[in-house]
This record gives structure tokens, sequence and C-alpha cells, in this order.
């Protein structure tokens, strides 16, 4: 690694820990319901939805209330959002006079925003109208990314609490995470886009004659808005097919970095919110740990995979070395003005945090760096993760991980002084279950039907990975594309759109559950018996076991796809 | 005429007792509660035997189905047979199809043979109770007579007599006589036991004991077959035995692991069809065989039954597997003070002139007024002063006169060569001397009282020359016990009747780290009331009916052998040797337990990314030659790869049965510790060790040609 990548490198991870207690305590504050400087302004807003919708703020509800809650708000957008798709030719603010989208490409992305996965299977600035964007996309943006954070909290509660019933109330969780976070965050943000150039009308594509004479379209509209939650939101869904590598998206190193930070904050500071409302932010920082040590491994791994090349080239004689022309490395796919450095900090920094944008073409990694990623999303997104999503990620390892290592100190295995019992493990297990399910079973549905394989545009092992890449980065609802294959079909439409449902909500609802079945528990008091889960050595076991985890599930197919492919350069 | 209980305590050293207590039937007793104590020798042929033809037994999948792990394995071995079938009949591999099929077949049995090696040890000791409970004649009072009769026909509520002699038939509580009785067949203590109605811990008996001397009146508790011997029959045969909370949780996790696997393994088929491959069906039930967690699988029911026996073999009885387990998590135990922490009796600890008398003159007539005495606390004055430097003559001449304890005089003492000597309560030896109390007497007695020890004045010819101070003593090696408690994060309560002023002084010698004091038998459950409010898991030790609905109350509640009927049945643990300490043992035992689990689990876990260097390559080495350099260990060929992982798969359970058996090391320290080192044994050494054994595995069959 170059001394400017670990620069990057160390600003990237200094300024994220700084990030996370302040905005961590921001968070716990905001739903445990008191007061913050924005109470001022925003609890008559608050007050007022309440009134609208008919809801009671401080009604508890138990688990299965608060799951029906989500299930329904989540059907109901992908409802609204189907519709506007659907008919978005019949309804204004669409000033290309775009048709509505297919019923197949329909149903996948109104699935794919509501999961919060923002895969997309179409290009957004030859597709979408102004209102899809705005009124379809990026209120979903929003809406996932408040019922990510509440399902975070909920877990939080029945961790923190003793001898409850209730997990808390879904309606106040997403109200408070939209008007006292989401939207003020991305209000300044979106500002700050817009100030380094990303554009923010309502107009139409300009045509343009170029200097060499051609013609060139140059799609414009409501980019900064959406930029900004795709980003705090943990979205990922792009305004323009080519995401954070499009101008308009990504202007300059100085909107890159701030992306990643973008991304990065939520997660990071849900670990700090976590560790305050549990009564010990020690806890909440041995998670972040774990969370840090694996994103700065990938990072460090695939940073330097690239960075070597790739051998084919060497063949040619060309030159790949770092030097005063060029920053060297595998730069295919990659764009010269990110380098090897800043586009694998955003490849690992967006594909962990579940956000899925992309600034350079992950299809064009070298296969054993292209690895990286893939774990990220096979081990459930749990290295930061999507906002509220990748913490509780997290936890179901760190449970798992006490579970069987815990009772090598002779005990009921206990954390945070829940013990864990078999009903506990019964969900634990269901949640493991869900994303190798998915991701296995579908995967092999694509690699031996003739429609799977037609989408696959590289045969061979790397056409291999390009399935498993889909289906495992909609599976974790991320959303981060391989590329190279080609989903605009009804089987991947349909088939990716119901990975990404199942990946949703067969996790959703064992989480509720495992929350539920916690908040009732009593707390069993800390002693020198009891397995410590804040120090180093807690860090390292979990931090192992995620790994092996993932490498049991998925190391025969990842041997046979980029590993393989690899091993064949 | 029934003979009239007599009330006359019998002599247990008497001929007739003696007599009993060397008939070859009390010997015989005694053997069996001995093997049982030391454990049924492991490998002895007779078990081995019993163990492997119940592991072919339960190749049965309706006894295996409890099991999902093994039953996933016995469905790879069927399946990796029906290959076998097809490829005799053409086809070729036939070879390496037949060593793996015969492998996995193996591990299937391994596993079973584990859980048969286990039970085959609780078979055995059951044998030795079963051997005590006879059918026996009883005489049944009816009327005013009784009646002989069988005492398979006794019921709850009769009353029978029993002899000299003869065995007790069935549960009861003595309810008038007195005997000695031998409970060598419970407790392996050949010592016969004083038994008496309207106690709390002699009035209860246990069928199957033997009377020594003197007779009994009881009156029934049990019925047949639900007897204490019936119970404990059930336990330590396993037939009671129900899986604990933890195993269920555990066996989850296998199953769901299993699942995991099945599903990687299922779609490796369609992966390799895309790739142009094709990979055999017994290539992939090794590999599902290899990838599930057999190891802990097939040693999961074995760890439990192990801990079982380790705790029958330490003559503690658990009336349910979860009260083990619950042992592991206690993290406060209640004791009592008398009995538990102090021997109750009142030792001697110093003896003080007073009166201006030379100390030797103390150390005399404490010595001598306790030549007589047989009581603990008379022995160990006596000793006391002899060890502090009173002369060890003269020895009580026959012609003394020996004035014995009698609770109207409250003194004792010896009469011998003209002398006079006493001791006893204070104020009953003041009245009795005469001449006034010494001046400097009064302030002994206050802070003797004060410290909670039992002040005794001495005299010689009716003059007050010392005080011997009796105090409650602390059993050595108390302090240390408490010490390793503390390091296991387990807090100790003590529970005395004492005031608080001596309950003080007692918890700060025995370095408990608290104690309620003026405690009343109902405290007791308030107390555990109150520390499960908090979250604690509580243990205590109980031998008395008030001490029922507590010991119920506890989340471990050990009985003692000698308690009340009532106190055993509320107890989920009892201890035979009515030894109140071993709980501290007990404690010990349940963290093993869970150890041994956990550590087999993580062993079994790491074990599977070693398999996977080893098989994947395998696998596919004719599609993809180039993953053979994922092969770092540098195996033979493809098929020696996958018949060294399963070899090293069915081995590992064998080679792990004596540890599942006799449980993991552990020594009381804190959890990180624990943590850290079983970690580094079993988690790093689970990664490690199968690296090393499929290559040994792979260099022996290469060597001798199986492959």
């Amino acid at each position: 690694m170059s001394g400017a990548t670990i620069g990057l490198l160390v600003l990237f991870f200094a300024i994220i820990f700084l990030i996370t207690k302040p905005l961590g305590l921001y968070m716990a504050k905001v739903f445990g319901g008191e007061r913050t400087p924005l109470s001022r302004v925003l609890l008559p807003v608050e007050g007022l939805v309440y009134r609208a919708c008919r809801v009671d703020p401080e009604e508890e509800f138990h688990w299965t209330k608060y799951a029906l809650g989500i299930v329904l708000f989540g059907l109901g957008g992908v409802l609204f959002l189907f519709l506007i798709l659907r008919f978005q030719g019949l309804l204004r603010l669409n000033p290309q006079d775009f048709d509505g989208l297919a019923p197949h490409l329909a149903f996948n992305t109104a699935v794919s925003f509501m999961t919060h996965t923002n895969w997309q299977s179409y290009s957004g600035e030859q597709t979408m109208s102004h209102l899809s964007q705005m009124a379809g996309l990026t209120v979903q943006n929003f809406c996932a990314a408040a019922v990510g954070m509440a399902l975070a909290m909920a877990f939080i509660r029945g961790l923190s609490r003793r001898s409850a019933q209730g997990v808390g109330n879904c309606w106040a969780d997403i109200t408070r995470a939209i008007l006292y976070i989401l939207l003020p965050v991305s209000t300044i943000l979106a500002i700050v886009f817009i100030w380094q150039g990303v554009p923010q009308n309502l107009q139409g594509a300009l045509s343009v004659a170029t200097l060499e004479g051609g013609a060139q379209t140059i799609a414009q509209g409501p980019v900064a808005s959406q930029e900004a939650i795709k980003v705090l939101g943990t979205n990922g869904g792009g305004f323009f097919a080519a995401n954070s590598a499009h101008p308009f998206e990504n202007p300059n190193h100085w909107t890159n970095f701030l992306q990643l930070i973008a991304m990065a904050a939520i997660p990071s500071a849900m670990t700090y919110t976590f560790g305050r409302l549990v009564g010990d932010t020690r806890q909440g920082w041995a998670i972040w740990a774990v969370m840090a040590i694996l994103l700065l491994a990938g990072t460090s791994l695939s940073t330097v995979i690239e960075q070597q090349g790739n051998p084919n080239f060497d063949a040619i004689a060309a030159n790949q070395q770092a030097g005063a022309e060029q920053a060297g490395g595998n730069l295919e796919g990659k764009e010269t003005r990110f380098g090897v450095g800043q586009s694998m900090l955003f490849t690992n920094v967006s594909v962990a945090t579940s956000t899925g944008a992309v600034n350079n073409t992950h299809d064009s990694l070298m296969p054993l760096a292209s690895i990286v990623p893939m774990v990220y999303m096979q081990t459930g997104g749990a290295v930061f993760g999507g906002a509220g999503v990748g913490l509780y990620s997290m936890l179901i390892f760190a449970i798992l991980a006490v579970f069987i290592a815990g009772l090598m100190v002779g005990r009921t295995p206990e954390y945070l002084g829940k013990k864990i019992e078999p009903f506990e493990i019964k969900m634990v297990m269901l949640v493991t279950l869900a994303i190798a399910s998915t991701v296995l079973l579908f995967t092999a549905l694509a690699a031996t039907t003739d429609r799977g394989f037609a989408g696959v545009l590289n045969p061979g092992p790397h056409g291999f990975s390009e399935m498993l890449y889909a289906y495992s980065s909609s599976a974790s609802n991320n959303g981060s594309a391989f590329a190279g294959l080609n989903t605009d079909s009804s089987f991947y439409s349909y088939t990716l759109g119901l990975v990404m449902l199942l990946g949703r909500f067969m996790i959703v609802i064992p989480v509720l559950a495992l929350a539920g079945a916690m908040a009732r528990k009593e707390r069993v008091p800390q002693s020198l018996g009891t397995l410590p889960t804040h120090g180093p050595l807690f860090v390292a076991l979990v931090a192992g076991f995620v790994i092996i985890v993932g490498a049991l599930t998925f190391f025969p197919a990842l041997a046979l796809g980029p590993i393989v492919e690899h091993l064949m350069m | 005429m029934t003979d009239p209980p007599n009330n006359k305590k019998p002599d247990p050293a008497s001929p007739a007792a003696t007599a009993v207590r060397r008939s070859p039937e009390a010997r015989e007793m005694k053997k069996l509660a001995t093997t049982r104590k030391s454990g049924i020798k492991l490998w002895s042929v007779p078990i081995m035997r019993r163990a492997a033809v119940q592991s072919l037994i339960k190749l049965n999948p309706k006894k295996l189905y409890t099991n999902p792990v093994m039953l996933v394995v016995e469905i790879g071995a069927v399946i990796s047979s029906v290959v076998l079938l097809q490829q005799l009949f053409g086809g070729d591999g036939f070879r390496f199809t037949l060593q793996i099929t015969i492998w996995l077949w193996f591990t299937v049995i391994f596993g079973n043979f584990a859980e048969s090696l286990a039970e085959a040890r609780g078979k055995a000791q059951a044998d030795t109770l079963r051997a005590t409970k006879k059918d026996s004649p009883a005489r049944r009072v009816k009327g005013l007579g009784e009646e002989m009769v069988s005492s398979l026909s006794l019921r709850n509520g009769d009353f029978v007599i029993i002899k000299e002699g003869e065995v007790v038939p069935i549960d009861g509580e003595v309810v008038g006589g007195v005997a000695y009785v031998n409970e060598a067949a419970i407790t392996g203590e050949s010592a016969p036991v004083l038994k008496e109605p309207g106690t709390d811990t002699r009035s209860t008996v246990t069928g199957g004991t033997l009377v020594a001397t003197g007779m009994l009146r009881v009156r029934v508790t049990a019925d047949p077959g639900s007897t204490f011997l019936d119970r404990m029959i059930a336990m330590v045969e396993g037939s009671a035995r129900r899986k604990t909370p933890n195993e269920i949780a555990l066996t989850i996790l296998l199953a769901g692991l299993t699942i995991v696997f099945t599903l990687v393994v299922i779609t490796i088929q369609p992966f390799a069809d895309y790739a142009g491959d094709e990979v055999s069906v017994a290539i992939l039930a090794a590999l599902l065989v290899c990838l599930i967690p057999t190891t802990i699988g097939g040693l999961l029911s074995a760890v439990g039954i192990a801990g079982m026996d380790r705790l029958t073999r330490f003559n503690v009885l658990a009336l349910s597997g979860r009260a083990i387990e619950s042992a592991g998590d206690v993290d406060t135990l209640l004791l009592d003070k008398t009995g538990t922490i102090t021997y109750g009796n009142r030792l001697a600890a110093e003896i003080i002139p007073v009166g201006g008398n030379q100390k030797l003159v103390a150390l005399i007539a404490a010595r001598m007024s306790s030549l007589a005495d047989e009581t603990p606390e008379g022995r160990s004055l006596l000793q006391l002063a002899e060890q502090v430097g009173a002369p060890t003559t003269p020895t009580l001449s026959p012609t003394a006169d020996v004035i014995k304890f009698d609770p109207r005089t409250r003194v004792s003492g010896v009469i011998q060569d003209g002398r006079y000597y006493i001791k006893g309560a204070v104020d009953a030896v003041i009245s009795l001397s005469n001449e006034r109390a010494p001046e400097d007497m009064q302030q002994h007695v206050t802070r003797i009282s004060s410290e909670g020890g039992t002040p005794l004045a001495l005299a010689i010819d009716k003059r007050i020359v010392g005080v011997a101070y009796l105090k409650d003593t602390v059993k050595p090696g108390m302090r240390e016990r408490f010490d390793e408690f503390r390091k296991m994060g387990i807090k100790t309560i003590m529970l005395t009747g004492d005031n608080t002023l001596t309950a003080a002084t007692i918890a700060k010698e025995a370095g408990v780290d608290t104690y309620v004091a003026e405690a009343k038998p109902e405290d007791k459950i308030r107390v555990i009331k109150e520390q499960q409010r908090q979250g604690h898991m509580v243990a205590m030790t109980g031998d008395g009916t008030n001490d029922a609905p507590a010991l119920a109350q506890a989340d471990v509640g050990m009985a003692m052998n000698s308690g009340t009927a009532a106190a055993k049945e509320a107890a989920n643990m009892v201890d035979l040797d009515s030894n109140p300490t071993k709980l501290i043992e007990v404690v010990s035992i349940g963290k093993q337990l869970l150890i041994t689990r956990g550590a087999i689990t993580t062993f079994s876990i790491a074990n599977d990314v070693a398999k996977y260097f080893a098989i994947i390559p395998a696998a596919f080495a004719a599609t993809y030659p180039a993953l053979d350099k994922l092969d770092f260990m540098k195996l033979d060929s493809a098929e020696s790869a996958i018949l060294s992982a399963v070899i090293f798969n069915a081995l590992i359970i064998v080679a792990l049965i004596p540890l599942a058996l006799r449980g993991v090391g552990y020594r009381p320290a804190p959890a990180s510790q624990l943590l850290a080192r079983n970690l580094l044994i079993y988690g790093v050494g689970g990664l490690i060790t199968p690296f090393l054994g499929m290559k040994a595995i792979d260099l022996l069959i290469t060597a001798i040609g199986l492959v």
C-alpha cells in the first residue's frame, strides 16, 4: 500500500471513530424520546405525525405487534412504489417522457428499495422519471433506513430491558429516525453536494454538441437530494447507472471522502448507541472494534491484491507499477482520478455497510479481491452493515460466539446477562439459515437453468462469481452489483426480488422474536464467573467467528468462483 | 404383642452389632457401594461388549432421530452404500467407495459406541444398586400384632417393625425405638449410624440398609417402586434422563449447522454442473459427513451421562440432569454455619488461669475434669490441655469416681486420688464452689461470650482456677475453598442463628462474603428469594423438614441423606454421605460438564476448516486441477485426501471418548482465564489437529496401499 492509501485509511478510521460517540449519544437520546437540540423545532412536527396517523408513541409493542408493523409498512411501501414506477408515464415530473416500468422490473425495483437493498436492474437516467426518483425511490430510501434503525432499537431494547413485555413502538422509532436523524443530516449533506457540483433540478436531459461535433445527452435532475440519503441511509441506489463513478454523483475527492464517511456514520454510531443503552459503553466499543478490525483487514487485503495488478497484463509487458506517472495497480474498471486506494476503500466501505454504491466496477476486481465484498455480504452485512441492520447482524454473531465459547467457562452462556437458551438459539439459527439457504439455493438454480445461464456474460468461474455475487447481494439486502450479469430479465427480476424479500423477513422476524425473548428475561448479575464480552479476547473471538462461519458456509462456492479463477490466472 | 420399642440406646460396639457389621451381607453391601463410588472400570471387557452391541442396536433410525447429526451421518452412509451396490454391478471406483462406505458406517457406530459406553457404565452402577434392592420380608404392624409380608406389599403409611439383624424393607420414618443402622449400601460407610424418632437428621431409614443393633418402629413413606433407591437406579441408569435445556439448545445449534452444511453439499452438485463437472455422490456423502459436527454430535449425550456418573461416584445423587447444569451456573452459595462451615461442636480453643493461679493449675484442672468425658467438647479440652503443657499423667484410675454431666447440675468431672476436679457452666460452678468467684474471671467470661464462644469454669476442690474457652471451630481449608469460589465469581452467604457479633467473628475467620445472623429457618427461603430476584442462581444444603421449602426454592438444593423425607423430596440432589461441604465439588462438576460440551463443540467446528482444504480440491480434481494448490498438506491423491478426511473424522470421535467421559480438566479460575485457555487448546488446537491428523492418515493409507 502506498503512503497516500495508508494515510487515507488512517484518516477514514479516525473520523469514523470520532463521529461514533457524539452521533451514537444523539441517537440514544432520540430513540429514548429524550430532548435534543432539535426538539424545539421537531417536537411539534413529530406530534403532528402521530396525531395524523393516530399513533400513541408511548404504547409499548409486543415483538409480534412490532414485527407486524414492520411487515405491513414494508409491503405498503412496495405497493406504493410499484404503482408509481408502473404508471410513471401517466404521472407528472417526467420531462423525458419515460414509460412505466415493465411489471417484473417494477416489482424488482420496488422490493429492492423497500428491503434496503437498492439493487438496480435498470439505468436510472434512462428509466426513471423525476417523480419516481423523488417520491418513489428517495422516499423509500428514508423509510428503509429508518426501518433498519428501528429494528436495531428493538433489538437493543431486548438486550437492555429486564422482565419486559415490549420492545418499543415501531411507529415512533421510524418517525424519530427520519425526523431527527436522516432528514436533518441528509439535508446538510445534499447542500454540501450541491456546493461541490452535484446537480439538483427538475429539468430533463440536455442535448449538447461536443467539440468533436458529436451529440451528447447529459442527464440531470434532483441528484443531490437522492445522493445524500443514498449514502447516509446506506441505501446505495444511484440516480445514474454509473452510481458514484458518475461525475454528477461524485464530482471529486472531497465528495468521495464525504460519501465514505456518510455511509459508515450511522452503522458505526449505532454501536455506541447500543453500548449506551445497555448501560456499558465498553460493550458497544467491543462490537465497534470487531467491525473495524474486519473492515480494516478486508480493505487492506483487497487493496494490496489490487495494487499488485493483473498478472495477465504483466505478460504483455504493461506497466502496472506505481510511480510518478501513475498510481499503478489493476486499473481495469477504476477511475484514474480515484486509483486503487480510493476505489478499494470505497468498495469495502460501501459493501461492508451494505450500501452497495460503487465508484469502480467490481466485475473487474482481481478474483481474490472480489472475495472480500462477497464475504461481507455472505456474513449478512455484519461488518458495520446497513443503518441498524449491521448492529443486530453482528450481535447475532456475538450471541452465537458466546453460546459456543461461553460454555467453555462452565456456565449456561449469557450475553449482557441474558441467558441464551433453546429459543434464542433457534432464532439465531434461523437467521444463519436464511442467508445460507437463499444464496446457495438460488445460485444453484441460476447455475443450472437456461434462463439463469442466459444472463451470464462471462462463462466459466467468473460467470459463476457474477451469479453468486448477485444472490449474495440480494439475500443480505446489500445491493452492490458485480455487473457483468444481465439481470433485466423476468427470471432475475423475480428471483432476485424474492431473495430480497426472504433475506429481509426471514431475518427480521427471528431477530424481533429474539428481542422479545431477551426482553422478557431477567438479567444475570456480572461476576468473575461471567464471560467478559468487552475485552480484546472477546473481540478476537467474535471476529474469528464471523470469518469461520462465513468461510465454512461459502467456501465451496467461493472455491468454484473467485478462488479457482485466481488459481487459473 | 409387639415388643415395646425400648428407648435404651443400643451400643454400636456390642458383639451383636459387630457381628452384623461383619456379616457377609453387610460386607457385600459395602463392596457394592465402593464399586459405585470408585466407578465402574471403563474399559473392562463386559462393559465394552455391552456398549458394542448397543451401538449396533442404536443404528435403528428410530433410536437415532433424537440426534440429528448422527441421523444425517447414517443417511450419508446409506446413500454411499447404495452407490456401492450400483458399482458392484458395473462401474469403477468400487474399491474407493467401499472404503468410504465402511468409514461412514464406522462414524455412526463410533458415535453410538460413545453413548453406549457411558450408558453401560450407568447400567453397571444401577446393577450394583439393584443388588441391594432385594425383596425382603417385613413385619407389618396389624392391629396390636404384626404380620410377615413381602416388602413389595408395603404401602405408604404402613407401620413396620425392624429388629436387630434385619434389612430395612422400604424407606420410612422412625417413629419409635432406637437403633444403629448400617447404611453401607448407600454410603459405603460401614460404621453404623444412630436412628431415633423425632429428629431432623437421625429419623429416616432407607430401604436396603441393615439394622445392626436395636429395634425400630417405622412409618413407611414410599410405595415400592418409588423409593429412594428406585429413583437412584432410574437416574444412574439413564432411563429417567431427559435432555437438559442447555443440551437442547446445543442440539438445536448442531441441527442448524447440519442443515447449513447439507445445503452447502447439495448445492455443490449444481455448481459443479455449471462448471461441466460431476462430483460422485459418494464423495458428496463423505464431504457432508466430514462437515457436519459429528464429533460433538456423537459425544454430546455421552458427556451428559458421564457428568451424572461423576456425580454419582462422588456419592451425590442428582434427581435431574438439569440440577447438575444449574450447579455450574450457581453464583451464590447459601451455607449453614453449623455443620457446613464449622464443626458445630464447640471445641476448646484456650485455657485461661484466673484468681492468681498458675497456668499449669488451670491446665491440670481442664485435663483431669475431662479425663472421663467422651463428648467432643471434653476430648478437645483434654487434647488442648496436654498440647499446651499439662502433664499426660495420671490417667483415669479404675477407682476414680466419675461425675457424669447432668442437665440439672450442668457440671462434669472426676474425683481421683481424693481431689475433686470439675468443669461446667460458669454460674453452676460458682454456686458449687465455697468461695467467691475470682475478680478477674468475669472479664474473661464476658470477652468469650461476646466473641461467640462458650466459657466453662474449671475448678479443683471447689475452688475456681481457670476458664476454658470453647469455640465453634471453622473446618480446616474452608478459607481456601471460599477464596477459590471468589475466583470463580461465586458469592458465599453464611446463615446462622448466632448473634451478629459471633456471626461476624466466624464469617471473618472462615472468609465468607456475607452472613445472615440470628436467622430462623424460615429466613432461608427469604434470603434465597431475595438473591434470585437480583438474578442470582442459589445453591443450598439442608436436612430438616423446615428446610424443605427453601430446598425447593433454591436452584440447586442438596439434601443430606440423613435428612427427613420431606427435605429429600424437595431437593434436587441428595448427598448420600450427608456432607454439606460437598456442595462445593458439585458446583465444579457442573461447570466441568458445560466446559466439556463447549470444548468438544469448538473443536468439532474448528476441525472443518482443514477438511475443506483436503476435500474441495479433491472433489473437483478433474475439472479444476488448479484447485490442487489449496491442498497445502500435499495429500497423495484425490482419493487418499477424501479417505483421510473421512477416517480422521471417524477416529477423532473414538479419540475423544475418554475426554468426554472424564471431562475437561477444571481448575477454579475467572471466566476470562478459562476462556483464553480453553479457546487456545480446543479452538486453535481444533484448527491445527486435523491438518496433522489427515496428513498422517494419508501417509499411512498410501504406504499400506489402501488407495
